[in-house]
């Protein structure tokens, strides 16, 4: 059969957006409701992103005054007398410091407080400023290192505990120093650090006289350099290196500081990106049920523009550009409020920073944010769009006309395909891991389909058992869960995924906090004795016993370094890239214990507690996460170095420790008949009743023990809970990005859906129906559907936060009922009091008008 | 009676010069020329050969199949109609004549027959096409007005050109708009306008594309009396101004008796077609 010429003029592409234009006139507000969801998810994530960019350029330009000098070396023993010539024609300038923990006493007050002391030469430090008040406090201070002047430097936290001011004294072991000046910031201290141990600096040639330095007592050593500009400190590190490992001495590079701030950092802010990502998801899901309830109603017009000779991808580009056009407004909107949030979340995070975070706008942020939200509305809208295709031209003539929906589109196919390949790419770029982003995208995907699946159902259920002796008003709401047009499916699955994300979110959350709390109770010990040695062992316990305290525990403790593993040199294991272990674990002093049985805070994972068998090679027992990390087995042999004596044990056990119980806990333990006779320092720890008897036992043992210090636990707990409460502040403030986004999504999927029902009930209520019966079937309608949804997303986020805590973080999972409950109830609420609201104009308007208006 | 009437429909001289012009669009002009050769009433030029009939419709049937019984609305229904001819088509309510009405539009799939408009073969386009048939050479207007609720009715009207590719079509869709007396109306939306007003609007969409074959539903069932005929007087006007080709679905045969011919159909089977008598084109129809 032959055919004419088929007309082949087409409107230009302007006229699309012609279309687009005048057609969004009168829903404008609307559009923008949906989009509205995605506002708070894009927010979040050039919030987080600008934040990121911001906070590594600092690093990056901030990473000299970050360290201080070119080059630290450092090692917890006396450089060796070997090495001495080298590292003394290392660089220009050259700056010493000894740093250890001691107790020091403000003699105006009385106080007295463990602080960290440095006695330091030289000019240190080279790069960045040294703020101290007065500022020529710092000349004061190197003056006196060839003076005999005793002049120290206090940190400001110190100061400002004990009301001391500078000029008054301070007294160091055996030595008292005049205060010279309050150090506001040191570089190479974070503020966090400041306030865990205050830091008091002393001239070095002080250190001797002050008594402080005993065998045993845990004091690192550091040399700062200062080289010629333009010198390539890396790879005179790189020279060194082999030499530098074999005493034990670590080098930091203002570059290596660079690559390790930057890393840890990055971990925060992709945490904080991927919960800013549920934000956007859960947005996109309001953009998907908003659009298709928006296409539901614009059928008809597409209907007489097919009639009029529009083909259908004409007519689905009109809305696409709409949608689009709103997805960049959307973002815009979100991407400006994100702009704020990022120069605010500097401040959030002020304290705990190592540099200063510059605020400035970061355009690339801003770049990704506007190209992910219009990727996002148009990638979630096309779903519904693409219906408008087959949206059949008979309309026109058939009101009812039923669409063929037998024939699958595979246009759709490839949309929900790129939806998950977005989803995991996305989840992919947070995370880098494989595993996990394909986890993130898999759970997503199976709680949409139980979701679409459990609305799916209630509808067959409903129309099943449909209750035929009940009430009017209970029948004619349940029915509307079945008939034609109904929303069963689409406030299912949006309001049901909203609340999982939501609530997966807020039992993580808890989950990520719990593990960072720190269990302090009644009863357990609040004051830490450390660095006694064996010597002096009767004299503390006599001091303690003196005055009424208990001793909870006693300690000794021994350091030692890895030597080997199964025979392979840690030397050796430590160039070899390639095995995944950490050059820190391989090369760091371990502090271990003695004894033949686990304490209250271990429990056995494998094998057996620490035990010396007849063969005379220790058992030792290990944490289990030492061990996974280490990639070790039961049955491994690690050969130790006890201060210059190799010691090889077999390990013979692994405990799972509680690291947030106040105990003295350790990676490895020894049987007991091994180390007592090694160099060992004791750990004791009691409980004072009150500030009084701790100050005066600080005050005891600075006079009699000056190398013993003391901790008060409870001043350490109170520092770790601020800096905690402020990462919890952080992660709330971030969850709240997608707890209002849910708002938002559950919100306008019922405002929306009200275009579906407003005609029906002018019906009813021209039919004679009163106000109370509609309001009635309405909350019949929406109460069912926002408990379904509600309980449904709580159960699967119950299910996933217990598949995260399983296989994740590893820690058993308790969550919290009541907040879920309270959860369910207000989506519950929320749905049926919107639903509702939506009814108001069928109630206050006379039906007549609502009939010829379009809604 | 009915089988009879369609048994003598079958063999008539018209169903031949279907046959005929069908043979001439497959093969080239041999039998075309055979067509010119016999005495045919129609006047041929060459040039127009190919759209000799505006409308072609041959064994149309359509049946819709629910709950496993088959339902025929519609069947072997077949005629042609020449350029500028005026067609109604009525029967009683549940006749088929929407059904029909949509299928010679393309508006819908027959379940077996064909359909061609303006020479062009409807039957395996797919909707696109069929779209771009449609806004080439076809014209709508529904009982229930279909305009764009979210368009002006100046924009309402400028729809078909703009869907063409005419980038200034204004000044043609204001003529129209005043053609139907509603000059200075353009900036409204359709709520704003009457169901007279809004009907008017949807002639002027409806002439905008100067199509050859113009399809009305109804067009007055909406309407009062006086509005009807007002609208009614313009729909044929404008008919007999742009030379369209009409076919118009009714209930109202005053209305139907307008029109040069008259197609009665009753459950889905052509009864008769009848010529009315020339004189009734012109004659208003008042109450
Ligand atoms: N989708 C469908 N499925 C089944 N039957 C249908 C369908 N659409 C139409 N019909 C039936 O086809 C028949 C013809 O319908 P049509 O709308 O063409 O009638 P009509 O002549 O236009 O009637 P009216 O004058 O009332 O508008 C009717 O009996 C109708 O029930
Ligand atoms: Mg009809």
């Amino acid at each position: 059969m032959s055919n004419g010429p088929l007309p082949s003029a087409r409107p230009a592409l302007s006229w699309l957006w012609r279309m687009a234009w005048r057609d969004s006139r009168r829903s404008r507000s609307r559009l923008l409701l949906f989009v509205s969801a995605i506002v708070l998810g894009i927010a979040a994530l050039v919030g987080i992103r600008g934040f990121g960019d911001n906070l590594s350029r600092s690093i990056d330009e901030q990473a000299r005054e970050l360290v201080g000098a070119d080059l630290v070396l450092s090692g917890s023993a006396p450089f060796d007398s070997t090495l001495a010539p080298t590292l003394r024609q290392l660089g220009q300038n050259r700056s010493d410091e000894v740093a250890f923990a001691s107790l020091v006493q403000f003699p105006k007050g009385q106080g007295v407080r463990l602080a960290q002391i440095k006695a330091l030469n030289g000019s240190f430090p080279y790069y960045g400023e040294w703020l101290t008040e007065p500022a020529a406090a710092v000349t004061d201070f190197r003056q006196a290192m060839t003076s005999r002047e005793q002049v120290a430097l206090v940190d400001d936290a110190l100061l400002v505990q004990f009301a001391a001011r500078p000029g008054d004294s301070i007294r160091v072991g055996r030595l008292t120093f005049r205060i010279a000046g309050r150090v506001r910031k040191t570089p190479g201290q974070s503020g966090f650090s400041a306030a865990v141990a205050p830091t008091v600096f002393i001239p070095s040639q002080f250190l001797p006289a002050t008594g402080l330095m005993q065998r045993g007592s845990r004091v690192q050593y550091r040399t700062y350099y200062q080289f010629a500009p333009g010198t390539d400190v890396e790879a005179v590190v790189k020279r060194l290196e082999a030499r530098l490992d074999k005493v034990n001495i670590n080098s930091d590079t203002v570059a290596e500081r660079k690559r390790q701030t930057g890393r840890s950092f990055t971990d925060l802010t992709r945490f904080l990106n991927l919960v800013a990502f549920v934000a956007l998801l859960l947005g996109c899901v309001g953009v998907a049920s908003a659009v298709s309830l928006y296409v539901r109603e614009k059928v008809a017009s597409v209907a007489i523009l097919r009639c009029l000779g529009a083909s259908g991808s004409q007519a689905m580009l009109i809305y696409l550009v709409q949608i689009a056009a709103m997805g960049l407004v959307g973002a815009t909107i979100g991407a400006a409020l994100g702009t704020a949030v990022q120069l605010l979340l500097p401040r959030l995070f002020a304290g705990f920073l190592p540099v200063t975070v510059a605020v400035a706008v970061s355009w690339s942020a801003v770049a990704q944010g506007l190209v992910t939200g219009v990727v996002v509305a148009v990638l979630f809208a096309l779903l519904p769009l693409l219906s408008i295709r087959r949206v059949s031209p008979l309309r026109t003539l058939r009101a009812a006309y039923e669409e063929d929906t037998a024939r699958p589109d595979p246009l759709r196919v490839v949309v929900y395909g790129l939806i998950v390949l977005f989803i995991t790419g996305f989840a992919y770029l947070q995370t880098r891991e494989w595993k996990q982003a394909v986890s993130f995208a898999g759970g997503l995907l199976v709680t949409f389909f139980v979701l679409a699946g459990l609305g799916q159902g209630l509808r067959l259920l409903v129309r099943r058992f449909y209750p035929t002796s009940w009430s009017y008003v209970w029948r004619q709401g349940l029915a509307n869960l079945y008939r034609p047009n109904n929303q069963t499916l689409l406030l299912t699955v949006s309001i049901g995924l909203g609340v999982f994300l939501m609530a997966t979110l807020s039992l993580l959350q808890g989950l990520l906090l719990s593990r960072v709390q720190i269990s302090a109770s009644d009863g357990q010990p609040n004051m830490v004795l450390f660095d006694i040695q064996p010597a002096q062992r009767a004299g503390v316990t006599q001091l303690l016993t003196s005055r009424k305290l208990p001793i909870l525990q006693q300690v000794p403790v021994v350091t030692m370094r890895l030597a080997a593993i199964n025979g392979q040199r840690t030397a050796d294991l430590k160039k070899d890239t390639t095995n995944g272990l950490s050059k820190g674990a391989l090369s760091r002093e371990y502090r271990v214990t003695y004894r033949n049985k686990l304490i209250s805070s271990e429990t056995l994972a494998e094998g057996l507690a620490p035990y010396l068998p007849p063969d005379g090679t220790p058992r030792i027992s290990v944490d289990t996460d030492f061990l996974r990390r280490m990639k070790l087995r039961l049955g491994d042999t690690l050969t130790f170095n006890v201060q210059g004596a190799p010691l090889a044990t077999i390990i013979g056990g692994t405990r799972t420790v509680d690291w947030t119980r106040v105990q003295t806990n350790f990676q490895v333990v020894f049987p007991a008949g091994v180390l007592e006779p090694a160099p060992q320092f004791l750990v004791l720890m009691t409980r004072v009743p009150n500030n009084t008897v701790l100050g005066a036992v600080q005050r005891d043992l600075v006079q009699n023990f000056p190398n013993v210090s003391a901790i008060d636990l409870g001043l350490v707990l109170q520092t770790l809970d601020d800096i905690l409460s402020k990462i919890s502040f952080v992660i709330q403030f971030m969850a709240f990005f997608s707890i209002a986004t849910g708002l938002v999504v559950v919100v306008s999927s019922v405002i929306v859906s009200r275009y579906q029902r407003v005609q029906e009930s002018v019906l009813l209520r021209t039919l004679g129906a009163s106000r109370r019966q509609i309001l009635r079937i309405t909350l019949v309608e929406y109460a069912l559907l926002g408990l379904l949804a509600a309980v449904a997303g709580l159960v699967l986020a119950v299910g996933a936060a217990w598949a995260l805590a399983y296989f994740l973080f590893e820690v058993p999972f308790l969550p919290a009922v009541g907040p879920l409950l309270v959860l369910a109830a207000v989506t519950t609420t929320l749905t049926a009091l919107i639903g509702l609201f939506n009814s108001r104009d069928v109630l206050t308007r006379p039906p007549l008008e609502v009939l010829r208006g379009e809604a | 009676m009915l089988s009879l009437s369609k048994h003598l429909y079958r063999h008539s001289q018209f169903n031949e010069a279907v046959e005929m012009l069908r043979q001439a669009q497959h093969d080239g002009s041999y039998g075309l020329l055979k067509y010119i050769l016999s005495d045919s009433p129609l006047p041929l030029t060459l040039a127009g050969a190919t759209c000799l009939f505006v409308l072609t419709v041959e064994n149309l049937t359509k049946s819709y199949t629910s709950g496993g019984r088959t339902l025929t609305v519609l069947e072997s229904v077949s005629f042609a109609l020449q350029a500028q001819d005026t067609f109604a088509i009525v029967g009683p309510s549940g006749s088929g004549k929407t059904t029909l009405l949509g299928l010679c539009a393309g508006l819908d799939r027959a379940s077996s027959g064909s359909v061609s408009l303006n020479g062009i073969v409807l039957d395996n386009l797919n909707e696109d096409q069929r779209a771009a048939v449609r806004n080439e050479h076809v014209g709508f207007i529904f009982q229930n007005f279909q305009l764009l609720p979210t368009l002006t009715a100046l924009e309402n009207v400028l729809v078909p050109l703009e869907l063409r590719g005419v980038r200034n079509g204004t000044r043609t869709a204001e003529e129209l708009l005043e053609r139907v007396g509603l000059a200075g109306r353009g900036h409204h939306y359709p709520t704003q306008l009457s169901g007279g007003e809004q009907q008017r609007v949807s002639l002027a969409r409806a002439f905008v594309n100067r199509p050859k074959i113009l399809f009305a539903d109804e067009p007055t069932g909406n309407l009062d009396a006086d509005t009807s005929a007002r609208v009614v007087e313009l729909l044929f006007e404008l008919n007999r101004e742009a030379g369209t080709t009409l076919v118009l679905v009714t209930h109202d045969l005053e209305l139907a008796a307008r029109t040069q011919r008259i197609v009665r159909i009753k459950g889905g089977a052509m009864l008769s077609d009848t010529r009315t008598a020339p004189a009734a084109v012109s004659s208003s129809a008042t109450l």
